[in-house]
């Protein structure tokens, strides 16, 4: 048998494409040939390029048996922390496959385009009503690239007030985006840690705040899985030098509707849509990363912008202050379908249920898991919950050993190591449409774990033993890098 | 990982408190990364040295040393100039795993000014450091 | 609501785990001068049947084809999509994971991409690839910023030739950075002029199009091997990927980074996103390169797998050191793209990207039969610049009328191309359809 496809009898094994092609194959069906071939000088044209031939049947199984080797939202409880996988709505698709969206030119004249910039001017009023902002441009295609568009405009925000500064406050808590993104623009990143509670204290701010400071990045709900309970007082500080507050909104699916980010004195924010607006993820991408702003700070947002005049939208292009494009065309529109279509879907009501049963699952699980792992800061928790593998240190079982381990019980690993606060940190975020029959048999399986940590801690150095490959080395891919076939 | 009673600190090297070791070896100092640091990273996969005829002071950084998840950059002990580098470690970087002190070294300094080999720390002063850490 | 699975008995149990009474209580953290006081202000949620109703009003409320012809290009492509490639694509195994931080669980993603990385880095010509970006404007971007990494000068060189709108964004993403973006100028024949590359000094990289905005086709060669005299390198970049199923790859060319749109493998138009940003260099410029990689390796027992790697260039490991703060790729893309272009196979790209040329060919003749003005003489792929007729300077709107969209007008990037349009033919245009572009000017 050894060689053989079969594993389980589902999962098959599959070659790469190139092992498996055979030249003379097509699956393609190309288009007839309705004009004359014109001789193009041979100069310019290239050598062979060598594509695997395969015929569609080929590329059909090809694809599907990989498929198979994923785990997706669609399988299973995936509770990565910070990533917020919850259920990506079906209709959303169907709506963004629609044949006048999914073949719509970019450059279309706007008379010809109404429907696409009516989505993009709602979305646009949907996202500052959630925020409690006051404008909003959907064109950064993910939540990195919405942070650097708010650094931006906090650079061009001091360049026009005639005195550009250095340095940008960045909490140890943060995503690592965060300070690539400051650097970036030239800013020095700042590092300030939080306190004994895992949250910025004013105090600290207070102390590093100065006339050379552009501004702060907090993440509010932090990757702790706190509010920033300080966060208005820290803003008048920040104010009171000059500086601007961005938040990072990654975790805004905890607060929806609870929380007004405008009245707390965040100047702009970024929103993943492909997190708290249900989106898919796509294996890594394509995502996006909404800005929203204040009055205050509306000029600086990219172009073109999206306005309506009379019932007709358009795009403007004339904004002076505007920091410019991020995109060559709109940002992400497929993408912003699906989240227009999932706000449309919950309405206001269920948005705000949302958030609220994101918060009770967490500290559903934070309560559950309690006693079998090491809880660092014991308080209620917004939409995700963090714990180490401290207790586990004696047995030599680390948190990587219990993630992989979990996969045998058929669950996603959490988010493990981050936020690097917590060493060994292991951040669990359930999000709302997490039923407590799956958080229950979540919570059974890594109970499971710890015990076995306990007694029997080879099942988990040798874990998964269940999936497609064992452990993978990733020294070796590391050492000597292997890119293309 | 070590325990601090299983490190290897040879009393043939002095030591940086950033964990750079540096050797007298006739005119010039062979230095490189010691076994405190090379256990913390773990698997090294990467070593980035700098060019031959470039020069650094004493604690400027000269190298970077990357495991999977993590990088660490490494302060040169001694000033002066590059005057080799180990090239077996950019196919082989896992030598500073295995042999940090000899085969794994990463340069030889023409020292600028050696006395300040006198201000570097010896195996005994490390380990009490590293004791006093913990 | 159908997303949200608790019962109100689910619900009490879980508070009373929790400890609190109600909801609310689960927020007391939040203090009362953060919360909203009002309900947000939003529409009623709408049923699935209402809500597609409402979806397919604003659907048909754009201007596409059968009912429009359009002849717009300029970055964005309509091409033919097999039912095979966007049935694949919508398998929710790829679409509803994460990014494949634990390889063991994904490695569908990983293969895939791994598969994606060869296939681009073979149509570029390049030694690697990565993973993927946005979009080609943020690809140029990042390979400029990457040349600048390597070389370690101040200043970039780019072709004014290069998408009006990728300037843009690398006029963006450079703003802040003190490092300095000059453009060259162009010929009458429509390919860039690098005569002034000679007074630069202190040069990280030039950056030229090919095919350029103006659909001609540059000869890399020749700019690359100026380039590095001037000890810079050479970006290649591009909008309309599929051209290389024919062309000259920009490696074979000499570049030393490619970075482009790839779009036309097999994604949709989108109205302009998301769009898939293609990144290749040679191998000696891995350690800079922005952005994912998936490398191959091995299991415990041996069996070939796949993983994300060279990680420490990275963002979450390097903070504000990494090569890039992306942390996406635009992971579905890059699989609608390999699925694309190995459903085409080498044969059948090259048999596709020569119907788009030719078809092209068929539209210049014909309109220049016509009596339109075609300005640039250079061998071109899928795309040209015309000019109306003298006297027809109103046929656009009338063109319009008659629900054709004739290209895209130059006024606003180019001023001294005012009256010129960019037009664009892909295999998605019938001889019908460019007959009746052609009639319009004969009549």
């Amino acid at each position: 048998m050894k060689g053989s496809i079969g594993t389980t009898g589902l999962i098959m094994n599959e070659p790469l494409l190139w092992e498996k092609g055979r030249e003379g194959r097509c699956g393609f069906s190309l288009p007839r040939r309705d004009v004359e071939s014109v001789p193009l000088d041979r100069e310019l044209i290239r050598e062979k390029l060598e594509f695997p031939d395969l015929s569609e049947i080929d590329i059909v199984r090809h694809f599907t048996r990989l498929s198979q080797w994923n785990f997706s939202v669609d399988t299973g409880m995936y509770p990565l922390g910070s990533c917020t996988m919850k259920y990506s709505p079906k209709t959303n698709e169907r709506q963004a496959g629609r044949e006048g969206f999914v073949i719509a030119h970019p450059l279309l004249p706007s008379g010809l385009s109404q429907g696409a910039l009516r989505i993009m001017f709602e979305l646009q009023q949907y996202l500052a009503e959630i925020t409690g902002m006051d404008a909003v441009t959907l064109q950064p295609a993910a939540g990195a690239q919405g942070e650097l568009t708010g650094m931006l405009i906090i650079h061009a925000f001091h360049k026009m007030k005639g005195s550009q500064r250095s340095k940008i406050i960045v909490p140890d808590t943060a995503h690592g985006t965060n300070p690539a993104s400051a650097s970036l623009c030239g800013y020095r990143s700042v590092p300030v840690k939080s306190n004994e509670q895992g949250i910025l204290s004013a105090e600290s701010i207070a102390e590093i705040m100065d006339e050379d400071t552009a501004g702060i990045m907090i993440t509010n709900p932090n990757t702790l899985g706190f509010f920033e309970e300080n966060t208005g007082e820290i803003a008048e500080i920040v104010h009171a030098d000059g500086g601007l507050v961005y938040c990072d909104g990654a975790n805004m699916n905890a607060v929806m509707g609870i929380v007004d980010m405008g009245r707390i004195g965040i100047d702009l924010m970024h929103l993943n849509l492909h997190k708290t607006f249900s989106t898919p993820h796509g294996g890594g991408g394509p995502g996006s990363g909404p800005v929203a702003v204040t009055k205050e700070l509306e000029p600086f947002l990219p172009v073109p912008r999206v306005v309506k005049e009379r019932d007709k939208y358009s795009l403007i292009e004339d904004c002076p202050e505007s920091i410019g494009r991020v995109a060559a065309f709109h940002g992400n529109f497929g993408v912003m379908i699906k989240a227009y279509s999932y706000i449309r879907s919950m309405g206001p009501e269920n948005l705000k249920r949302a958030s609220q049963f994101a918060v009770l699952n967490a500290n559903y699980i934070k309560e559950s898991l309690k006693g079998y792992l090491h809880l660092p800061y014991d308080r209620p928790c917004m939409h995700e919950c963090i714990f180490s593998d401290k207790d586990q240190k004696p047995a030599k079982v680390t948190t990587l050993d219990m993630a992989k381990r979990l996969m045998d019980y058929g669950f996603h690993p959490p988010t493990v190591y981050f936020p690097l606060v917590v060493h060994g940190a292991i951040m669990i975020e359930p999000t709302e449409t997490e039923s407590k029959d799956e958080i229950d048999q979540f919570v059974r399986a890594f109970r499971a774990v710890v015990n076995e940590a306990r007694q029997n801690p080879d099942s988990l150095y040798n874990a998964p033993n269940k999936c497609k490959v064992k452990r993978l080395d990733e020294v070796a891919a590391a050492r000597r890098p292997c890119l293309t076939g | 990982m070590k325990e601090i009673s299983e490190l290897n600190l040879p009393d043939n090297v002095r030591y940086t408190e950033d964990h750079e070791w540096a050797r007298i070896e006739g005119d010039k100092v062979r230095a490189g990364l010691d076994d405190y640091a090379q256990d913390q990273l773990g698997d090294i996969v990467f070593v980035e040295l700098p060019r031959i005829g470039d020069t650094f002071k004493k604690g400027e950084m000269f190298a970077t040393v990357e495991s999977v998840k993590a990088v660490c950059e490494c302060y040169l002990p001694i000033g002066g100039e590059i005057i080799a580098v180990n090239q077996a470690l950019e196919e082989s970087p896992e030598l500073v795993n295995k042999s940090p002190y000899e085969d794994g070294w990463f340069v030889d300094i023409r020292p600028s000014d050696s006395s300040e080999m006198d201000r570097l720390m010896t195996n005994e002063d490390c380990m009490e450091r590293l004791k006093g850490a913990k | 609501m159908r997303y949200l699975p608790h019962t109100s008995e689910e619900i009490s149990r879980m508070l009373q785990v929790v400890g609190v009474d109600d909801l609310g209580d689960l927020f007391s953290t939040i203090p009362e001068d953060c919360r909203l006081n009002a309900d947000l202000n939003l529409p009623e949620a709408l049923t699935e049947w209402e809500l597609n109703d409402h979806m397919d009003a604003l659907s048909r409320d754009v201007a596409v084809a059968p009912d429009y012809r359009i002849f717009l290009g300029a970055g964005s492509y309509e091409h033919f999509i097999p039912a095979s490639v966007s049935h694949l694509l919508a398998r929710s195994e790829f679409v509803t994971s994460y990014t494949p931080y634990q390889p063991e669980m994904s490695q569908g993603t990983l293969q895939a991409i791994y598969e994606y990385q060869t296939l681009a880095a073979r149509l570029m010509g390049m030694d690697i690839a990565t993973a993927s970006h946005y979009d080609g404007a943020t690809a140029l971007a990042e390979s400029l910023l990457m040349a600048i990494r390597i070389t370690k000068q101040k200043r970039v060189a780019v072709s004014r030739l290069i998408h009006p709108l990728y300037r843009q964004v690398v006029k963006t993403y450079f703003e802040p950075t003190g490092f300095e973006v000059l453009e060259l100028g162009y010929l009458e024949n429509g390919t860039t002029d690098i005569t002034a590359l000679d007074d630069i000094d202190e040069l990280a990289a030039v950056a030229v199009q090919s095919p350029n905005f103006f659909g001609c086709i540059e000869n890399l060669q020749d700019i690359g091997e100026k380039v590095h005299d001037k000890k810079a390198l050479f970006i290649a970049t591009f909008t309309e990927a599929l051209a290389y199923g024919l062309l000259k790859s920009p490696g074979a060319q000499g570049a030393d980074i490619a970075g482009g749109e790839g779009q036309s493998l097999g994604i949709s138009c989108s109205f302009g996103g998301p769009a898939l940003g293609m990144l290749a260099s040679k191998k000696k410029f891995m350690r800079s390169l922005p952005g994912r990689l998936v490398g191959k390796t091995q299991d415990l027992e041996g069996n070939r797998g796949f993983v994300l790697t060279l990680a420490t260039r990275e963002q979450h490991i390097r903070r504000e050191k990494a090569t890039s703060n992306i942390c996406t790729n635009n992971s579905l893309c890059a699989l609608a793209a390999v699925m694309y272009m190995s459903t085409l196979g080498g044969t059948g790209i090259r048999e596709l990207a020569c119907l788009n040329r030719d078809k092209a060919e068929y539209l210049k003749k014909g309109l220049k039969e016509a009596g339109c003005i075609i300005p640039f003489d250079t061998p071109t792929f899928n795309e040209f610049v015309f000019r109306f007729p003298a006297g027809g300077e109103d046929a656009y709107s009338r063109l319009l009328e008659k629900k054709i969209v004739p290209g895209l007008s130059l006024d606003t990037y180019y001023p001294e191309l005012a009256g010129h349009y960019l037009l664009c033919v892909t295999e998605t245009k019938s001889v019908d359809d460019m007959d009746a572009l052609i009639r319009e000017f004969k009549s």
